[in-house]
């Protein structure tokens, strides 16, 4: 867990956006890491921040977008220090975005293979057919079949998953350190959404880039992730592995988007809810934000914002609940069931452990 | 293609049937005569006139008889100038009018795209006011006044061009500004709008994200794009410069075939007007064929291909 791992560091950062109405808070305090290779699910409903922050890291943000404070640390260097001319360095080369939408992110009066050699061509500067060629060579790595006719094709000419395939080719041509994914399978069917995630994934070890994975879908998140961080009204309230947060959730947050998120095991005709909306971020509450919609909270809530308590080494939870001086609550059955699942995992993996030594190494020697 | 341009260009002909007959008996319906001093004329000298010109014969007959010779490549004498067969009235009137009127469309859509890209680009700053304020005004002030107001100051205050007459560049010059001024501020505007459209639209984020220079932006993915809708106005453009060259040519005295219309009209000078109408009607077909192939090249989206099947 030491820096170097570390590819980008995002540390305090604040983002108002100025409306005639006011200064929108809409990232408040946001501390998070990416580690190198591993998949960084960021986890919200919308409105919590998720684009913003992401915006922000490529310096992409509306012009009424102000960074108030923070830093956003890539190789030893401040990106938001950074001019726009060393921006445009940065961008489609060290990192790149994958977008929500392959219906409107392609160009329409381009043809796609010279909209996949662009990155060559501005980065590399690399003559036209020779970065054609390697174009060529990553719609291939992308699945788009017939690559050699269909690089002559408009962007019309393809499927929504295959342009989804399209952008991922122009988001990974130059090899990016650091891929921003945001909400990549939103805008697809259900059956492609799975073909376009194993694609990421493949490619993610062929490639060995670090992901950050703007998603509303937990269901998506446990395939993908490594670890999560989940964002409510502009702040990051609960962050751990994906084994954490899926089954020793903290946060009443989660809780709620967990229990809305429909199981095998979900019994009754109703799915749960999270009752209420999201706070209006010209004028955040005091406390915790989520204290309105929350039915575990205390009178503290209202008054004090919970710092981050630790849950255990990787998963931390910024809720007064996990206070020492605080009543315990019961979390919905739902969640219960999932703690209960963990308990036993963990006893499992702890038998395991002792009868065969450290599982761990055993998976990094592969 | 083959198969697209000739089912274009036979529209084309049945447009221009169309306009034939619709203007030929709206035409009669003109108030006078083409004589010039009926009163001192006798009833047999005027009826012999009109015998000489066909004009004795019922309306139905003249019609039929214009658009037999019309298909064979006869538009008839004028009445204007005896003798002067209306083909070559027209073909020695209108290489003026055409250098005019394509200099404006030129002028006016290249000047009207680089200020209302530039206004796009700069949205809501002065730079975006100013080529608003300039749009309003040219598609507000009508090209006659424009042009009083350029003899007024450009040629005869400050000797910069000819006032008026024809020979050579420098007199083109007013009546080419002077017709410009609509179509390079109708351009400005919808370009204007587009860009501002296409520029929030993902692919130019998605560009953005690619690393590509502000410029290389605008160049390769902004300007392509938001110039695709303006070649759907390029027809009422060139509309527009073909009614108003009828006015800014009288006002310069230019020997075009705007200035002909006119003169015929005020003559009941049934042939020419004929004559020119279809010479208008055809170029106006002409452009928005040209337009329409245009679109196909530059979107291709709605490319015409010959592998549909």
């Amino acid at each position: 867990m030491d820096n170097e791992k570390d590819i980008l560091e995002v540390r305090n950062l604040q983002v108002n956006f100025k409306t005639y109405a006011g200064d929108v808070k809409a990232i408040r305090n946001v501390n998070f890491d990416l580690r190198k290779g591993e998949t960084l699910a960021i986890v919200g409903e919308s409105g919590s921040g998720k684009s913003v922050t992401t915006r922000t890291i490529m310096g992409l943000n509306a012009s009424n977008a102000r960074i108030t404070s923070g830093s956003i640390m890539y190789k030893g260097q401040d990106l938001l220090k950074k001019s726009e001319k060393e921006m445009q360095a940065i961008r489609g080369q060290d990192i790149a975005e994958i977008f929500q939408d392959p219906m409107t992110s392609l160009d329409p009066t381009m043809r796609i293979g010279r909209q996949i050699a662009e990155p060559l061509m501005v980065h590399k500067g690399m003559k036209k057919e020779k970065a054609l060629k390697q174009a060529l060579e990553m719609m291939k790595l992308v699945g788009i079949t017939d690559a050699e006719n269909r690089m002559n094709d408009y962007p019309h000419q393809f499927s929504g998953g295959m342009r989804q395939r399209i952008v991922i080719a122009i988001a990974l041509i130059n090899y990016p350190e650091v891929l921003i994914a945001d909400e990549p399978t939103t805008a697809l069917d259900v059956t492609i959404q799975a073909q376009i995630l194993n694609l990421m994934k493949e490619l993610q070890d062929k490639i060995s880039t670090s992901i950050i994975f703007i998603t509303h879908d937990l269901g998506v998140v446990a395939g993908m992730a490594d670890r999560v961080a989940v964002m409510y009204a502009g702040k990051i309230v609960e962050y751990g592995t994906v084994d954490e947060i899926f089954y020793n959730p903290k946060h009443p947050y989660t809780w709620g988007l967990l229990s809305s998120m429909p199981t095998l095991d979900t019994k009754g005709d109703e799915l749960p809810s999270i009752p209420g909306t999201p706070p209006d971020l010209l004028d955040p509450p005091t406390g915790d934000a989520f204290a309105a919609r929350n039915q575990y909270a205390l009178k503290i809530d209202t008054e004090k914002e919970p710092p981050f308590f630790k849950v255990s080494d990787t998963h931390y939870a910024a809720t007064w609940l996990l206070h020492p001086d605080a009543p315990k609550v019961t979390p919905p059955a739902q969640i219960v069931a999932r703690q209960e699942k963990y308990a036993t995992m963990q006893k499992d993996l702890l038998a395991q452990q002792q009868q065969h030594g450290p599982v761990e190494e055993e998976e990094e020697k592969q | 293609m083959a198969k697209y341009l000739a089912k274009r260009i036979f529209y084309l002909i049945l447009t221009l049937f169309i306009v034939i007959t619709v203007t030929f008996f709206l035409m009669k319906l003109l108030p006078g005569t083409p004589l010039t001093n009926q009163a001192k004329l006798s009833k047999s000298q005027i009826a012999l006139i009109y015998q000489q010109y066909g004009l004795d014969k019922p309306v139905w007959q003249q019609y039929v008889l214009y658009l037999a010779g019309a298909v064979k490549g006869n538009f008839g004498t004028s009445f204007q100038f005896s003798d002067q067969p209306v083909s070559y009235l027209i073909s020695s009137r209108i290489e003026p009018s055409l250098q005019i009127g394509l200099q404006a469309i030129i002028v006016g859509v290249i000047v009207g795209i680089v200020i209302g890209a530039f206004g796009a680009m700069k949205q809501n700053s002065w730079v975006d006011t100013s080529a608003t304020v300039v749009s309003i005004l040219g598609i507000s002030i009508p090209s006659f006044v424009l042009a009083v107001l350029l003899q007024y100051y450009l040629g005869l205050k400050l000797g910069w061009f000819p006032i008026a007459e024809w020979g050579g560049f420098s007199y083109t010059v007013l009546p080419t500004l002077a017709l410009a001024a609509a179509p390079l501020a109708e351009s400005a505007r919808f370009v204007r709008t587009e860009m501002v459209d296409v520029l929030s639209s993902d692919y130019i984020e998605l560009a953005k994200a690619k690393g590509l220079s502000r410029m290389g932006v605008i160049y390769h993915h902004a300007l392509r794009n938001s110039l695709i809708p303006l070649i759907t106005i390029v027809g009422p453009l060139a509309v527009n410069i073909m009614t108003g060259s009828m006015v800014v040519e009288n006002i310069f005295s230019i020997p075009g075939i705007g200035e002909q219309f006119v003169k015929s009209v005020l003559t009941n000078d049934y042939p020419t007007i004929m004559g020119l109408t279809i010479v208008y009607s055809f170029m106006l077909c002409v452009v928005l064929l040209i337009t329409d192939i245009l679109y196909g090249i530059v979107d291709p989206r709605i490319r015409i291909t010959g592998k549909a099947n």
